[in-house]
Parts: structure tokens; sequence; C-alpha cells
């Protein structure tokens, strides 16, 4: 198993004004599989998310990565195995920072030695190539922009990618090829994934299965076949899907 | 066929910059019957400058230009701005994306709508008020005496969309421009926000230009829809024949969409033509 979520909770603020965003998730992911997140925002799909990648500070429950149980801080070798891809690239881009910065700067940080060559070797693999490697993130379009936060997700050469709604903030055009860029790059590398969309059409493009969330709990994990023949059994399962098709 | 409300005639919306002047949009036509029509195109194709075109929202220094913008036959492009403001929200009404940057968030929804509505009538509070809590009811909002003493924030997207919808049905327009109106929202909501628009069109008889960058929605929810690429009509469609169009650019959108019933290992990436964006616009115009 890459990935094992047991009973996991996650709150946010204490006493009166205390929210429980996710309540007892269970799911497991295993090695090389691609898992879908999805639910109506609120539902605390991306909650998840940030508590796997220790972006969400309360918790509980059990969170075990490649056989690793995590702790509230998390060791060198975890952000190196685990890394996120966010939902908008306008967003998670240093403004002032170029392309081969803010690469640069992960591969630095990852200990990494042969930083121009790496860089040259990501930018390939992403698909855009040498002549973006001194851009800004303003002189880049939406989809050049998240080919970048993939290849900076990909810097420290991770097993587990999470991703966060990748192709949301995209053109449908944009996000086929993003999507595409994607299954090449687990089935070429091997990769994890755990990915949350509300669109179930993407991720039943994407995943083998899926867990649909509603009001912090996971009501049914279904196989992605299951989904195309509209086999859901919950009923607000059910419902989600009557509406996106 | 059917009365035409609206005629946009060779449409232009141009922004001078430092290199030189760029056409948003170029030389557009189309008319609007009492029908549901659907504009799709990508981000930068010119589908919201032409809904804010109509309204005559573009401000300097960016240009307008167009042979008619007919309303009824009465020509908005001729209209002092004095004027303008009696057909804004009294005849074309708009709906934006994103109710969270469209409502006042320091006043409360009541008094948002009443202020809306004694704008274009005279009358006083109390009638208002009533008035107010019916438009609420008509967009399915239940307890609509609590939404009214209610602020922005307290409400979700969909019924701050919906407040949205409400506000700009009150002076009864003729026609309302629905720009992304549920690209905010939850597909569960966005099915409830369309239905309640769908509704309103048809019992009011109003025509409805539906701006979307989502095709399956469109097909869907429309009567007829326009196609724009790089600010020009390519393709103009029945919104239920739109799987059968037949031009590069809707076939490559259409293509490029992941589907549930046909999984595939790799979705196919829109090829661009430059000669898409020379060719001459096609015409919306119904005769």
């Amino acid at each position: 198993m890459m990935l094992d979520i047991d009973t996991l909770n996650v709150w946010f603020g204490s006493g009166r004004d205390r929210v429980d965003a996710v309540k007892a998730a269970t799911f497991s992911v295993a090695r090389g599989e691609s898992f879908g997140l999805v639910g109506e925002s609120g539902s605390g799909k991306s909650t998840i998310l940030r508590a796997i990648s220790g972006l969400a500070p309360q918790w509980s429950g059990r969170m075990v990565v490649d056989g690793t149980p995590l702790t509230k801080t998390r060791p060198k070798a975890f952000y190196k195995a685990v890394q996120m891809v966010f939902q908008d690239p306008y967003a998670s881009l240093h403004p002032r920072h170029s392309v081969d910065q803010v690469l640069g700067e992960t591969l630095h940080l990852h200990g990494f030695g042969d930083i121009d060559a790496r860089v040259v070797k990501l930018l390939d693999d992403v698909g855009l190539g040498q002549k973006f490697r001194f851009r800004y993130p303003h002189q880049l379009s939406g989809g050049q922009r998240q080919r970048v936060a993939i290849a900076r997700a990909l810097a420290p050469e991770p097993q587990l990618l999470l991703l966060d709604e990748p192709t949301s903030a995209l053109d449908v055009s944009v996000q086929g090829e993003i999507l595409n860029l994607l299954v090449d790059l687990r089935r070429d590398r091997g990769l994890t994934f755990v990915m949350v969309s509300h669109d179930l059409s993407v991720v039943g493009h994407m995943c083998e299965r899926l867990a649909v969330m509603q009001n912090g709990q996971i009501v049914e994990v279904l196989g992605v076949d299951a989904l195309r023949q509209n086999a859901a059994t919950h009923p607000y399962a059910q419902s989600l899907l009557a509406a996106s098709i | 066929m059917m009365d035409t409300l609206l005629d946009v005639e060779d449409l232009w919306v141009r922004f001078p910059s430092r290199q030189g002047v760029f056409d948003a949009v170029r030389g557009v036509s189309f008319t609007l019957g009492r029908e549901r029509l659907g504009i799709v195109g990508e981000s930068g194709s010119g589908k919201s400058m032409t809904g804010r075109a109509i309204l005559r929202l573009i401000r300097p220094p960016g240009i307008v230009e167009a042979k008619q913008i007919a309303l009824n036959g009465d020509n908005l492009m001729e209209k002092s701005e004095k004027d303008m403001r009696a057909v804004r929200g009294q005849k074309i009404s708009m709906v934006m994306q994103d109710p969270k940057f469209s409502l006042n968030p320091v006043m409360t929804i009541g008094a948002q709508i009443i202020e809306a509505y004694r704008q274009h009538n005279r009358t006083n509070h109390a009638d208002a008020y009533a008035k107010a809590v019916e438009m609420l009811q008509a967009v399915s909002i239940r307890d609509a005496d609590r939404v009214m003493r209610a602020y922005p924030h307290e409400m979700s997207g969909g019924m701050g969309q919906r407040v949205m919808i409400a506000m700009m049905l009150i002076p009864n327009p003729q026609i309302l421009i629905a720009d992304e109106p549920t690209s905010a929202l939850d597909v569960s909501v966005q099915r409830q926000v369309l239905d309640i628009m769908d509704g309103l069109v048809k019992e009011r008889g109003m025509g409805l230009i539906f701006i979307s960058h989502d095709l399956n929605l469109v097909a869907d929810f429309c009567d007829r829809v326009l196609i724009m690429y790089a600010g020009r009509i390519v393709e103009v469609c029945e919104a239920s024949k739109l799987s059968q169009a037949k031009h590069p650019y809707t076939r490559g959108l259409l293509n490029a969409l992941p589907r549930l019933d046909a999984p595939r290992d790799h979705l196919e990436v829109l090829q661009r033509d430059p000669a898409w964006s020379t060719a001459p616009s096609v015409s919306g115009r119904v005769a």
C-alpha cells in the first residue's frame, strides 16, 4: 500500500467555533494506483489532501505513507516522496521568480547537486522546453503555468502525487493536454495519484477507484466501472452522478 | 420565425495598447428572439466582452463599434449615457459570474434588493419590501424573510446567485444576459439555478443570452449556440445538434472532453489552425 488512511479526522478552530471538516475518513491507495475524491465544495475532499501533505495541523487518526506512519512533524524524506499540485496555477507560483528560480530552488532545498541538468530535464518532461526556462509566471498561459507547477512537484522525484483540482482553472482544450501529461507521467514514472475534482468525467478518465464525500464523510468508495454503469448505491452518490451527466 | 428582441450587427470591441490595437470582438452579428441563446468559447474568445458591449459597459480606453445594436428596433449605440441607464436593468439585465463579488458585503440582502427596486420604481418602503420578498420566493428561496435580513457572507454560493437573479428580475427585463452564472457553483446547485432561469424565461417570455465555457451545459440548456474563437463566431448551430457540429474548432473542443461512457487512454488535443482566427465571422442572425 502506498497510502493508508484510517479514521482520519480533521478540524479547524476550537470550542464553539470548531468545524469538523473531515470525519472518520478511511481508504487506502495501492502503489501505482490513481484514486479520486469527489464531492461538493465544503465536503472535505481538499482537506484530506492538505492533511496528508501536512498543511492541516489539527488531525487525529492514522495516516501511513509507504509503510511509514505520519506524525505531526514530517521527516525530510516525506517531502521527497509526497508532492502536491494545487488548483490555481496563478496563485501557486511566485510572481517574481522565473521558472528557472522556482525549479532551481526546489531542487536545491531537496539537496540535489546537478541542478542545471535537472531543470532542463524537468522542463522537457512536462513538455515545455528550454525557451520557457527564464520566463516569469505572467509571461505564461494558464496551461503552461500548471505545467511548471507539475514540474516543481516532480522535482524531488516523488512517488505519491496529490492533485487538488489540477485542471478546474483551465479551458477544456488545455485541460485535455494537462490530463494527457499526467497520464503519461504516471505511466512512465510509476507514480501514485490521489486526485480531487468536482468533475466526475475527469475523475472517471483519470482514476481507477474513487470516493464520494458528503459533509466531511466518505459515503461510498466505488470502482470506475461502477461509475460508468451508474451503479452507485448510496443515494447521495447517485444524485451526484445524475447531476453530472 | 419569432419576433426579434435584439439585433446585433457587426460588433467590434477594441482596446488600444502599446503594441497596437487589440481586437477583442471582431465583427460579430447575431439576433436574439424569445429564446435561450448560448455563447461558448475558451477564455479570451470575446464572449464576455460581447455581453458587456451590448449593455455598453465597456469603458474607455476600450472602443465599441457596431452597425447597430438594436433593442426592439431602437439603436442602443446612439443612446446617451443617461438614456442607457434606463435600459440597463429595466430592459436588459446581467447576471455576473460570482455572487461574492457582485453583492455588497456590508448591506443586507433585503436592503440591496429594495435599493435596486426603488432605483427603477417610485414606491414606498413597505411595497418595495413586499416585492423583494415575492422575488426571493420566485427564485425558490424558502424563508425569504430571514434571507432579507442576512448579509452576503451568510449565504452559500447557490443562494447568492439566486439572490442576484432575483435582483435582476425585479424590473421585469426583456433580456437577461447571464455571464457564466453557474461556473462558481457545484453541479447539484448548478442544476437548481438553471431550472429557475429556465422557468423564468418560459413564464415571462424573456430572451436569454447564456455565456459559458461548458459545452455540455450549453447543449443541454440552450436552444441555439454561437461558438466563438478569437473574437469571431466560427459556427452557429442548434443546441440539440451540437454533437454533430462541423467546424474543426467545435469538434476539437468536444473531443477534448473526457467522457464517462467512452473511456480512452488519451484525450484528443485541439490542433489550432491559424486560418480560424482570420476567417470572417459567421452570422448568428435569424432573418
